[in-house]
Formats: structure tokens, C-alpha cells, sequence
């Protein structure tokens, strides 16, 4: 089959303006298509076609212009972008083209790859539907009035922001990561974007994002059991990895505070895709008494602790590997202990402090994540303690009678059935107490972050979920 | 009609686009309608006629008014009628 050329150029190149006699020398040739981005007039020659939409660029892939690609019926078979005497020669099987030219000349971006053009082309290519708002509306309101919000202002996800959020990951817009309760609605990379940017996310937070809703929805993490209890549990997310630092996440000081952008953000994503795609919403599905302030987002990073293992080791991952850990998490209880300088004194303050998660009494029923702060870490480090030291310290510490937990003990109804008091108890199922590192240099203050009082295979257990860009 | 912002819908797509209204209720029998004066002369012997027609129909009838026809109800009026209400009837005329 005879081979059939397109070229691109435009007037605003100087490399297009000096190739222009061989595009002049092109023009009569019927399996030649010129298109010229910009001028229509140039080059001044019959038979231009201009892509004033530059969607044909788009289209055609082209980065650099002039641009030639050459095709066998359908099937693209060689391109150049840039002058280069010897392959235009050889792609059009013209040894003479161009003779009086210089051998290289390097061209110059394609308008179809130029903002704001490039972010208006890719946008014309996402799924999602579209909605156009009033002209007297104002926007902000016309968000909230739409049910888009948590309650806090969005930013607006106009198609160009969206097709800018895209830019964050490699993966195929379309791509679906599973059905998003309570609704079961599928959600496709391209939907988490636009929640991103409502979220207030930049694209480099986009993987971290994706995979928060990835881990949200594996089966294990029980994504819509957590949304519908009436507990207060909502999804905390928890990132490890270089990854984290390298888009300016909070690890330190104040990391389970505010004032972060990409830890408010990520976690603020997450919950939103739960509202918008999946339709859980308070007081709807969202059954929850009292809830927690951070069911607005709830979310920090992983401090690297060099003795410790991180999150992404307690997973079977690579250290270096960028995780997220996805935790069904209440709010956040504080401990203060500034006198132990020993590993046993502090594990029982920490004990005591993990002793009320849900209540005094019940054992075996919410998980709990203990966050160790630096001061309080380095009281370990000096004695030489690992984590599992640590955790299984505290275990033994949070073993307890029956007698001290069955119903009416210690005045209280709430307990176990007065059939176990001659059984011990740990606070915790096996794997359900967790240490992560985070926090400021300075105080000797740590938190416990309480879970659902649903875990395991009745309800949710921590998920790990590799981050992939 | 003139058109603003364009968005992408976050959501999963499975309600229109365009807002809807509230559907309508199937009677007004036991429900507290309100009435909302806004101060204009004779604009009272309208609502009256209204009123009687309401009352006819089941509904309990509350009758507010704004201060002036020229500005807007004042916030406290626009929420003391949502939180006393069930249904308002909006309308505008001269």
C-alpha cells in the first residue's frame, strides 16, 4: 500500500519558516496533508489546512513542530519532529528535499502541547459528565447547593483542572478501582481526580490519593460498614515512603494538626469520593452518632525512624517502597508522661492510656494505633527496644482478670458476660495494637487513635496499600 | 439561556444534572403553610384569600410579613418561617 505524509507546522517557528521552500516543494503532492497550527495563511501555499481547534495535532501526537509522520494505511510507520535533512529525505523518498538547507535544526513546542490548549485538548477527552452552572450563580454556593461539600468551600473542578490533576499519575483515566460504597458505584481514576480537585489536591498528590481509595476499598478494610456504623470511625490515612516528603507532607510537628496542604487534602479526597461517587452521606447512610472531626480528613505522614521499622516493613514491603496504611480511627487521645526515661514506666503509662479505647472493660473489640512521638521513641532507642519490644510489652500489660471486666465490675454494667471472669483478657486482638512513628523534637507527648469498635474479620482491619505512580 | 462555569461531576452520575425541585406534596392537610407578606398595599386581601383557601384544604395557615417591600426578608424572618413551616409558598407579583 503507498505510503500517505502529514505535516505539521506553524507560522510562529522559526525552523517551519526555513523549511518553507520544502514545503512549498510538498504542496502538489496529493499524499501529502499540510496543517499549520497558527497562520492559515502560512505557509503560502494551496491546499493548508488549519487546525484551528489543534485537535488534529493533539490527535496526531505531535509534540514539536514542523512535524512529519508518515503513515501505511491506518498504521503510523515514521515521524521525525524537528528538521532533519536526512530522515524528511528518507521518509519521503525524496534524496533531493531540502538540499540547501542546513543538515539539523531543532523545532519548536506544538501549540497542542502549550497551556492553556493542552489542558482544554486533554479535558475534551474525560468522561465525566459536565455541568454548567448559571451565569448569575455564584460558584461557590452553586457547589454547596449541588451537595459537592463536606461543609468546608471546594475548588471548582472545571475540565482544565482536572485535566491538570490527570497529569499527577500515568495510569489510563478510565481506569476503574472498584465500586465505591455506599452505592457501589465504580470510580475511575479520572472521577478520584475531580474529587482531588474539589479536595483542594495539587497532581503530585493524585497516586496517594488513588491508592487511599484503592486500600478504602479492598474487602478487608470493610469501606462501607465503617461509613454506615453509628461508631465514630471514619478512614485515617497514614503514608510512608519517600514519596511523602518529596510532595511536603507532615510527618512532625503538629502532623495530626492542621495547616498542611497535602495532608489536609489527601485525607479530605478520600472522604469526598465516599460522599460524591459512592453517596455516603451523614445522617443518609453515614449513620454515625457524634462522628469525629477527622471525617473531614484524617491524614499525615509516617516519620522515618531509622530504628524502627516503618509501616511499610510491618506490611512485607520494601522500606524505600511509598505506602498508605488505612486505619478505621476515631479521634485523638493524648499522653503525657515528661519523667519515664525507662521503656517499662512509659509502656505502662501508654497501657493505661490504651486501657479506655471504647471503654475500661471491653477487650478485644476496636483496634487502637499508638503514635510515638521522638521523645518519647528515643526513651526505646536508648534502652535498645524494637517496636515488637515495644508492642509486645504493652500486651503483656494490657492482659487483664476477667474478674475486672465482666458486667458490674468495678460499678459499671458495661462488660463481659460473668461466665469469663476466671478467663484473662488482652485489650487487643492479635495485630490490633499498631506503632507509628510522627511528631515534633520536642515533648514527651504521644496519642492513641482508637478504632472501630468492629475489627477483624467482623469489621476492619488495617489495610497497606502500595502507592503506584 | 446564558451559561456560566462548566465543572465535571464528581459525583456517580446517578441523579441529573440539573437541580430538581423537592416533589410536591400529595396534600397540604395537616401541614403548616406560611405566608409571607412582603408589605405592599393590599397585597394582605390577596393572602387573606389565600388563607381561606389553605384553611379550607386542611393546612394550618402562619402569616408573616416583611418590614419593607424594598429589601429583602431579613435573615432572622427567613429562618424563623423554615424552622416553623412545612411548606412556603413563593410567588412574586405587582
Amino acid at each position: 500500500m503507498s505510503q500517505r505524509y502529514v505535516v505539521v507546522v506553524k507560522a510562529d517557528c522559526p525552523t517551519c519558516q526555513l523549511i518553507a521552500p520544502v514545503l512549498e516543494a510538498l504542496a502538489p503532492r496529493e499524499t501529502v496533508a499540510l496543517w499549520t497550527q497558527d497562520d492559515p495563511a502560512f505557509p503560502a501555499v494551496p491546499g493548508v489546512q488549519h487546525d484551528v481547534t489543534l485537535k488534529a495535532s493533539f490527535d496526531l501526537g505531535v509534540e514539536i513542530v514542523p512535524a512529519l509522520i508518515a503513515f501505511s494505511g491506518q498504521e503510523e510507520v515514521a515521524r521525525c519532529e524537528g528538521w532533519e535533512r536526512a530522515a524528511w529525505q528518507s521518509i519521503l523518498e525524496d534524496p533531493t528535499l531540502g538540499a540547501e538547507l542546513p543538515a539539523l535544526r531543532p523545532g519548536c513546542a506544538s501549540l497542542s502541547v502549550t497551556p492553556p490548549h493542552s489542558e482544554r485538548l486533554r479535558a475534551e477527552r474525560l468522561a465525566a459528565r459536565r455541568v454548567t452552572l448559571g451565569q448569575e450563580e455564584d460558584i461557590q454556593e452553586a457547589l454547596f447547593d449541588r451537595g459537592w461539600s463536606d461543609g468546608l468551600p471546594v475548588v471548582p473542578p472545571t475540565p482544565e483542572r482536572v485535566a491538570r490533576m490527570l497529569e499527577g499519575t500515568s495510569r489510563d483515566p478510565a481506569e476503574v478501582l472498584g465500586d465505591v460504597p455506599p452505592n457501589l458505584v465504580p470510580v475511575t481514576v479520572e472521577k478520584v481526580a475531580i474529587n482531588a480537585v474539589l479536595a483542594g489536591c495539587k497532581p503530585e498528590y493524585l497516586p496517594v490519593v488513588l491508592a487511599a481509595v484503592e486500600a478504602a476499598l479492598l474487602p478487608p478494610f470493610c469501606m462501607h460498614g465503617l461509613l454506615a456504623t453509628t461508631y465514630f470511625s471514619g478512614p485515617m490515612v497514614v503514608v510512608c515512603g519517600p514519596l511523602a516528603k518529596a510532595i511536603g507532607m507532615n510527618s512532625q510537628g503538629n502532623a495530626l494538626g492542621q495547616g498542611n496542604r497535602a495532608n489536609a487534602t489527601i485525607g479530605r479526597a478520600l472522604q469526598l469520593v465516599i460522599r460524591n461517587v459512592g453517596g455516603g452521606r451523614p445522617q443518609g447512610v453515614d449513620r454515625a452518632t457524634l462522628g469525629n472531626p477527622g471525617k473531614y480528613t484524617f491524614c499525615f505522614a509516617e516519620d522515618g525512624d531509622p530504628k524502627w521499622s516503618n509501616l511499610n516493613e510491618d506490611a512485607g514491603l520494601a522500606r524505600n517502597a511509598n505506602s498508605v496504611t488505612l486505619f478505621a480511627a476515631d479521634g485523638v487521645q493524648g499522653i503525657v508522661d515528661q519523667k519515664a526515661r525507662t521503656p517499662e514506666p512509659l509502656c505502662r503509662s501508654f497501657a493505661e492510656a490504651l486501657k479506655v479505647v471504647s471503654h475500661p472493660k471491653m477487650v478485644q473489640a476496636a483496634d487502637a494505633f499508638l503514635v510515638v512521638s521522638p521523645e518519647h521513641a528515643r526513651v526505646f532507642h536508648d534502652a535498645g527496644w524494637s517496636k515488637e519490644a515495644v508492642i509486645k510489652t504493652l500486651r503483656d500489660y494490657l492482659t487483664r482478670p476477667g474478674q475486672e471486666l465482666v458486667r458490674g465490675a468495678g460499678g459499671m454494667e458495661e462488660g463481659l458476660p460473668p461466665a469469663l471472669a476466671e478467663r484473662s483478657f488482652e485489650k487487643f486482638r492479635e495485630g490490633g495494637l499498631r506503632l507509628v512513628r510522627a511528631g515534633g523534637e520536642a515533648g514527651m507527648f504521644s496519642a492513641v487513635i482508637g478504632g472501630w469498635g468492629a475489627s477483624g474479620t467482623i469489621g476492619s482491619s488495617p489495610v497497606t496499600h502500595e502507592i503506584r505512580l | 439561556m446564558s451559561t456560566g462555569l462548566v465543572v465535571m461531576d464528581p459525583t456517580g452520575e446517578s441523579a441529573p444534572a440539573a437541580r430538581t425541585p423537592l416533589p410536591l406534596p400529595a396534600s397540604v392537610a395537616g401541614k403548616v403553610v406560611g405566608l409571607l407578606d412582603i408589605s405592599k398595599p393590599r397585597g394582605d386581601v390577596f393572602l387573606d384569600h389565600v388563607e381561606g383557601k389553605l384553611k379550607a384544604a386542611g393546612a394550618e395557615v402562619r402569616r408573616y410579613s416583611k418590614p419593607t417591600f424594598t429589601r429583602p426578608a431579613p435573615t432572622a424572618l427567613r429562618q424563623q418561617i423554615a424552622e416553623e413551616c412545612d411548606l412556603v409558598l413563593e410567588a412574586l407579583a405587582d
